[in-house]
């Protein structure tokens, strides 16, 4: 176990490096960042000044690895916008997005799970026919069409929830619907094939001849067994879950680490830009190694090889 | 009923100026706002309406559907092809190449890659050729993978043994023997990629990061009308549905291509009636 976690966290490093070296190469693609740094208003003096001073005249190789001595202190830069250091302004947002991601998982799980059951249980009725049918649509749901639809009804003409904004546990209801219901729906399915594929087995056939009641049957030990699946598709879903509420942020102004990433590219403040990249990433890897162990503790029989 | 909505789509695409009534860059003023089915105040009939700078909503979403389907499909081109050759290289060649190849199609896959898709274009620039790169060159795993396990499949056949003994060399034996048996997985991935490919080109464009405002976009008339969501919401309502649709159908048409190469589905479709 130890030794698997190793390995897992020396290639979360190595990826992360990865990572941070695609966006140093990209900001330096695109021409010097002191010019993107110093705006149309600057002289050619000022430009040169500018660019000494930053070190970006000293050779690409140097500048990455003054880059990374820094980041292993800690020391992601200043963001440009915020005048601040930007390690801190990503920490303070990242709880917001965590909880709406996980608002948006729950609510995924709460309605996608009796869904799938119900759809797998009833087959080849409509409301298998119509479960899956909602869970299709979901999936082809344009996130942010769905938001926009969704402020339209309930925050502007129903005024249950606000419109946008960050205050108070109301706020994070329509984003999190908005963000679950892409997961809901590849749950369902997920849960439904799953359920299909164990139905018939026989150990279920040995509880209903010890006089189990259906349910019983059907919830303790069928579901559990379906365990596996449905971790695995949730767990893959974090990384798109996190990417969707970029944009989810975005249509309800919510104060999380999506739109801090959107801002700061729209400000090509780029010190910010890679420090949240780096944070996203590193919080996505280190979630993903986190599931495979609960993995093992939900289905003993797997060796993690 | 999914092909269908893809031909009128498709068409489209293709042949936009035939089908548009108006010019869609074409702002008039006198027309904003006009609401779906209504003339407008110059004495155009607008069917779904006109937008804040009086461009007709039906010629944008006619040549949005072109913006959309061009990206898609190059995207996903561009995905297919270094998925697949990395995915036989894994397959084919086993061991470290592999081993790295399976871990970097891993990394790839958890990563959320919108942030580095804001970046890159973020800094590069919004332009059609950036967008096509950046969506292509983030969702190659999913193929890689699919074609790695196929191979890995095939390999094991005998006629794959058989051609290696009658002294095949390596590169025909990929392109003439494996390939054909891996392309049914990869076009049923490859479609859904499509859509996949069109909603994201769509979340960029609305976030202001993806096609240049002047091409007419689906996600960024979305982005447009907004604003303007509580009072008039056709600006947003056509646009968000045509994605919704031209999604949908490709994912109908998806699940019938998969079911179609799945050689099993008449012995499942039999035991079904048990």
């Amino acid at each position: 176990m130890i030794a698997y976690l190793c390995q897992r966290l020396a290639w979360t490093l190595l990826v992360l490096l990865g990572i941070s070296g695609i966006v140093f190469v990209v900001v330096h693609l695109s021409g010097d960042p002191a010019a993107l740094y110093m705006g149309p208003e600057g002289t050619k003096e000022d430009y040169q000044l500018l660019r000494s001073a930053l070190g970006f005249d000293r050779p690409l190789p140097e500048q990455y690895g003054l880059f990374l001595w820094r980041a292993v202190r800690g020391n992601f830069g200043r963001s440009l916008r915020h005048q601040q250091p930007t390690l801190p302004l990503v920490l303070a947002r990242l709880p917001a997005t965590l909880a709406l991601t996980a608002a948006a998982m729950l609510l995924a799980l709460l309605l996608a799970l009796p869904l799938g059951l119900l759809s797998a249980l009833r087959r080849k009725t409509i409301l298998d026919a119509g479960g899956m049918m909602f869970a299709l649509a979901g999936q082809c749901m344009p996130t942010f069409w769905l938001g926009i639809l969704l402020i339209l009804i309930f925050a502007v003409q129903l005024r249950w929830f606000p419109v946008y904004g960050g205050d108070g546990p109301a706020a994070i209801v329509l984003p999190a619907v908005t963000l679950g219901v892409w997961a809901m729906a590849r749950t369902a399915r997920i849960t439904r094939s799953s359920m299909l594929d164990i139905l018939p087995q026989d150990f279920l056939r040995t509880a209903r001849a010890k006089g189990l009641g259906e349910w019983t049957v059907v919830l303790r030990h069928a579901l559990r067994n379906c365990a596996i699946p449905i971790v695995t598709a949730l767990g893959l879903e974090l990384g798109n879950l996190l990417g969707g509420a970029v944009i989810t942020e975005a249509v309800f102004a919510y104060p999380g680490i999506g739109r801090l990433a959107v801002e700061a590219v729209i400000n090509k403040d780029v010190p910010l830009i890679e420090a949240v990249v780096l944070t996203v990433g590193a919080a996505v890897l280190l979630l993903n190694i986190l599931i495979d162990v609960v993995y093992v503790a939900l289905d003993p029989r797997i060796r993690l090889a | 009923m999914g092909a269908a909505i893809l031909v009128v789509i498709g068409l489209c695409a293709a042949v936009p100026q035939l089908l548009a009534p108006i010019d869609p860059t074409e702002q008039r003023l006198l027309a904003r706002f006009t609401p779906p089915l209504t003339r407008s105040a110059d004495g155009t009939f607008a069917v779904l309406g006109t937008d804040q700078l009086g461009r007709d909503i039906l010629s944008r979403l006619i040549y949005g559907a072109r913006t959309s389907s061009l990206i898609g499909f190059a995207a996903v081109l561009i995905a297919g092809l270094t998925g697949t050759v990395l995915g036989l290289l894994a397959g084919v060649r086993g061991g470290m190449s592999d081993h790295v190849v399976m871990r970097l199609a891993d990394m790839q896959l958890a990563f959320p890659f919108i942030l580095l898709a804001i970046t890159v274009i973020g800094i590069l620039g919004p332009s059609i050729r950036n967008l096509i790169l950046v969506v292509g060159f983030a969702n190659w795993a999913a193929y890689a993978r699919v074609v790695r396990a196929e191979t890995l499949a095939v390999r094991e056949r005998p006629f794959v043994e058989a051609a290696r003994s009658l002294g095949l060399t390596l590169p025909h034996l990929v392109v003439r023997h494996i390939l054909p048996n891996v392309s049914a997985s990869l076009m049923v991935v490859a479609t859904f990629g499509v859509a996949s490919a069109i909603l994201t080109e769509a979340g960029l464009s609305f976030l202001g990061l993806g096609v240049p405002v002047a091409v007419p976009s689906w996600g960024g008339m979305l982005a447009e009308g907004r604003q303007y969501v509580d009072t008039r919401y056709w600006l947003a309502l056509f646009p968000g549905a045509a994605l919704f649709l031209t999604v949908m159908a490709i994912n109908l048409v998806g699940d019938t291509l998969r079911d179609a190469f799945d050689p099993y589905l008449h012995v499942r479709r039999s035991l079904d009636q048990l």
